[in-house]
C-alpha cells in the first residue's frame, strides 16, 4: 500500500478477497465493515461497583496509542470522540477482578455502535479485569491496553452474545518491560464475532500470554485473529487457543500471526490452536504462521490440530468402566477446562461450562 | 471363582495394504487367584492380545470367543468389559488433560461399583492406596496422566487396579521402564492386590527380574501370534538365558 495505511480514507471496503478479511461471510455483518456505514459514538461499558486501586472515567480525545490498518478499528477511531479509560494505579495490588459490562439500555442490533477502552496498568500494579459482552449488539470496538514496566495484568473478554450480535473488535496490548500480560478470550456467543487480539512490546523481560476458547454451534462465525509482533530483544509468548464447533454452518476461524523482527533476539515463543469437530457440516479453519528474522532465539514453535475425538482417550476412559457417552462429555469438558480452569474465577468457569453443556445438549456425539 | 477363557483367538489390524493378522489362534485359561507370565520377542502380538481383551476398536475380531464365567466377552462394549471384571494396565497410558486425577478415579470407580463412593471413606482409601503406592498425594489434582514420567504413569495403573478391584487383570508390560525401587514399589502393590482378593493376573513382561516378586504359576511364550510353549516359573529362566531363537522361525 502506498497510502498510508492507518488512515480510513485510504480505505476501500473490503470485498472479501482481501487475506484478512478472506473468511469472513461479510453479507452478516450488517455493514460494519463498510468504510461508509454510519457508527454511532457511545461508550457502552460500564463498571460494577467500585473500589481502590483504580478508576474509570470517559475522557476526551482522539489519540490512539498504536497503529492499525484494520478498517473497523480505523472506523471506530474516526467515529468516536470519547474513550473509556480504566486507569490502574501504579504499585496497585487489586485481589478483585474488576468486572466490566456492556450497558445495552437504548441500544439496539440495527444501530451500530463504536466503543474504545483503554487500560493503563500502572507500573508494578497486579490487576484482573474483566469484560462481559451479552446480549444483542452491532459493535465494532477497540481496546487499547497499556501494560507499564514491570506490571501485571490478567485480561478476560467473554464473549456470551445473543445469535443476532455482530462483533468486531481489536484487543491491542503493549507490553512494557518486565511486565506480564495474560489475556483470556472466551466466545461462546455471537452471530458474527471477529476479534483481533494484538501484543507489541515495550521493553525486553516482559511477556504476553493469550489464552482462548470458543465453541460455535449453527450458523455462527467465529474469528480469532491473533497477531503477535515481537520487535524487541528478550520478550516472550505464548498462544493457545482451543475451539469446538457442532452443527451446520457452524464455523471458526483461528490465525496466529506472530513475526520475530531482526532485532529481537532471544525470543522465546510458541503457539498452538486445537479444534475440535462434533457434527459434519462444521467448518475450523486454522493458520498458524510463523515469520522469523533472526536465528538467536530461545525457541520458537507452532502447532495446530482440527480432528474429531481422541479415539485413545476415549478408550482409555471406557476401560475404566465409563461408558462412551459419558467419556465424550468428559472429554469435551476436558478439552476446555484446560484454558477455563487457568482463569481461575469459579464462577465464570461454571457459568461458560454451563453454556457449554447446553449448546451439547442434543448433539450425537 | 471365576474364569477367563480365550480360545482359538483370531484378530487382524486395518492397515494401508489392507487387513494385517496378527494374533493367530491364542488358546489361554484363566483362573481366579492364578498368575499367567507372557514373554515373546518385541511385535508377537502380546499388546494385541491385552487391547483385543479389553475391547480396543482399533482390533477386528477374524475367529475365536473369549468368555468371562461364560459369558461372551467380544459381544460387550469396552465399558461394560471393565463393568465385568477385567481391567488393562496398558503399556503406554494415554494422557487427558483437562481431568484431574481425583476426578477420574472417581468417575471409573462410580461407574464400576454402580454407585459413587461414600466421600469420607473415598478420600481415606485414595489417599492410602497411593501412599501405599509411594505417589505424592499431589498427583490426584494433576491431570490425568499428562507430564508423568514412564514409571508415574505405570504406579498410576496400579493405583487404578487396587481401586477399580478387576476380576482379572492384565499387566502389559507394567515392569517396563520402572527403575529398581519403583519395581519393587509397583510389584508389592500388585502382591498385595492379590493377597486381598482372588485376582487372576496376565502379566506381560520382556524381563524376569519383575517374576522374582510376582510369582508366576505359568509362563506361556508367546511368538508370531501364538502361544507356542508353556511352563512353570522355571521356563522364564531359560528365556532370560537363551532369548526366543528357537521358537521364532525365519
Ligand atoms: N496399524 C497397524 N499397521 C500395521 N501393523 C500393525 C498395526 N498395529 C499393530 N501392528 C503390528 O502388529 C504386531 C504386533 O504388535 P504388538 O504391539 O501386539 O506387539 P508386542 O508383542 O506387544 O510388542 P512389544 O514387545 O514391542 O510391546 C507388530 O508387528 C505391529 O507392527
Ligand atoms: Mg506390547
Amino acid at each position: 500500500m502506498t497510502l498510508a495505511s492507518n488512515i480510513l480514507e485510504n480505505h476501500t471496503t473490503p470485498t472479501g478477497r482481501e487475506e484478512a478479511w478472506r473468511f469472513a461471510p461479510l453479507a452478516r455483518t450488517r455493514g460494519l465493515h463498510e468504510v461508509e456505514s454510519a457508527i454511532l459514538d457511545r461508550p457502552s461499558l460500564k463498571v460494577a461497583g467500585s473500589g481502590s486501586g483504580f478508576s474509570f472515567t470517559l475522557i476526551d480525545g482522539r489519540e490512539s496509542l498504536s497503529k492499525t490498518d484494520d478498517v473497523v478499528v480505523l472506523k471506530v477511531r474516526n467515529g468516536t470522540s470519547h474513550v473509556q479509560e480504566l486507569k490502574i494505579e501504579k504499585n496497585a495490588v487489586i485481589a478483585e477482578p474488576i468486572f466490566l459490562s456492556r450497558d445495552l439500555s437504548g441500544s439496539s442490533v440495527e444501530v451500530a455502535e463504536a466503543s474504545r477502552l483503554v487500560i493503563r496498568a500502572g507500573s508494578h500494579s497486579q490487576a484482573t479485569v474483566v469484560i462481559e459482552n451479552a446480549g444483542a449488539m452491532t459493535l465494532a470496538e477497540e481496546i487499547e491496553i497499556l501494560l507499564e514496566d514491570g506490571a501485571q495484568l490478567r485480561f478476560v473478554t467473554l464473549q456470551e452474545w445473543s445469535d443476532e450480535t455482530v462483533h468486531i473488535g481489536r484487543h491491542h496490548a503493549i507490553v512494557g518491560r518486565d511486565a506480564t500480560f495474560s489475556s483470556y478470550v472466551i466466545t461462546v456467543g455471537g452471530g458474527f464475532v471477529r476479534l483481533l487480539p494484538t501484543v507489541e512490546y515495550a521493553g525486553p523481560g516482559s511477556s504476553a500470554e493469550l489464552f482462548g476458547l470458543y465453541f460455535a454451534t449453527a450458523n455462527q462465525f467465529l474469528e480469532h485473529r491473533i497477531h503477535v509482533d515481537h520487535a524487541i530483544p528478550h520478550a516472550k509468548s505464548r498462544v493457545h487457543y482451543k475451539g469446538a464447533l457442532s452443527g451446520n454452518g457452524a464455523h471458526t476461524v483461528w490465525i496466529g500471526d506472530v513475526f520475530i523482527r531482526a532485532a529481537a533476539e532471544g525470543t522465546d515463543t510458541y503457539e498452538l490452536n486445537r479444534n475440535l469437530l462434533l457434527s459434519d457440516g462444521a467448518r475450523a479453519d486454522s493458520v498458524p504462521n510463523l515469520e522469523i528474522e533472526t536465528g538467536e532465539i530461545v525457541g520458537a514453535g507452532h502447532a495446530s490440530t482440527t480432528g474429531r475425538f481422541d479415539d485413545e482417550q476415549l478408550f482409555y476412559l471406557q476401560s475404566r468402566g465409563i461408558p462412551a457417552d459419558e467419556a465424550r462429555k468428559l472429554v469435551i469438558r476436558a478439552f476446555f477446562m484446560e484454558i477455563l480452569s487457568k482463569l481461575a474465577l469459579p464462577e465464570i468457569e461454571e457459568r461458560i461450562a454451563a453454556t457449554i453443556s447446553k449448546d451439547l445438549q442434543g448433539v450425537e456425539l | 471363582m471365576s474364569t477367563l477363557e480365550i480360545k482359538n483367538l483370531q484378530v487382524s489390524v486395518e492397515t494401508e495394504e489392507g487387513s494385517k493378522q496378527i494374533l493367530r489362534g491364542v488358546d489361554l485359561t484363566i483362573k481366579s487367584g492364578e498368575t499367567h507370565a507372557i514373554m515373546g520377542p518385541n511385535g508377537s502380538g502380546k499388546s494385541t492380545l491385552a487391547y483385543s481383551l479389553a475391547g480396543h476398536p482399533k482390533y477386528q475380531i477374524t475367529g475365536g470367543t473369549v468368555t468371562l464365567d461364560g459369558a461372551n466377552v467380544l459381544e460387550m462394549s469396552v465399558d461394560e468389559r471393565a463393568k465385568a471384571g477385567l481391567f488393562l494396565a496398558m503399556q503406554y497410558p494415554v494422557e487427558v488433560p483437562g481431568i484431574s486425577v481425583s476426578n477420574f478415579l472417581r468417575t471409573a470407580v462410580t461407574a464400576i461399583r454402580g454407585e459413587a463412593p461414600k466421600v469420607r471413606t473415598w478420600v481415606t482409601e485414595v489417599k492410602t492406596a497411593m501412599a501405599d503406592l509411594s505417589m505424592d498425594p499431589a498427583f490426584s489434582e494433576r491431570n490425568v496422566n499428562e507430564g508423568f514420567s514412564g514409571g508415574e504413569k505405570k504406579r498410576h495403573e496400579i493405583l487404578q487396579m487396587e481401586l477399580l478391584k478387576p476380576k482379572f487383570a492384565i499387566l502389559d508390560e507394567t515392569d517396563s521402564g520402572l527403575d529398581v525401587d519403583a519395581l519393587r514399589v509397583v510389584s508389592e502393590g500388585v502382591n498385595r492386590i492379590k493377597s486381598n482378593s482372588d485376582v487372576g493376573i496376565l502379566l506381560i513382561t520382556h524381563y524376569t527380574r519383575i517374576l522374582k516378586y510376582i510369582k508366576p504359576d505359568f509362563v506361556h511364550v508367546f511368538a508370531a501370534g501364538r502361544i507356542v510353549e508353556e511352563g512353570g516359573a522355571e521356563l522364564a529362566e531359560k528365556l532370560e538365558e537363551k532369548g526366543y531363537a528357537e521358537y521364532v522361525t525365519a
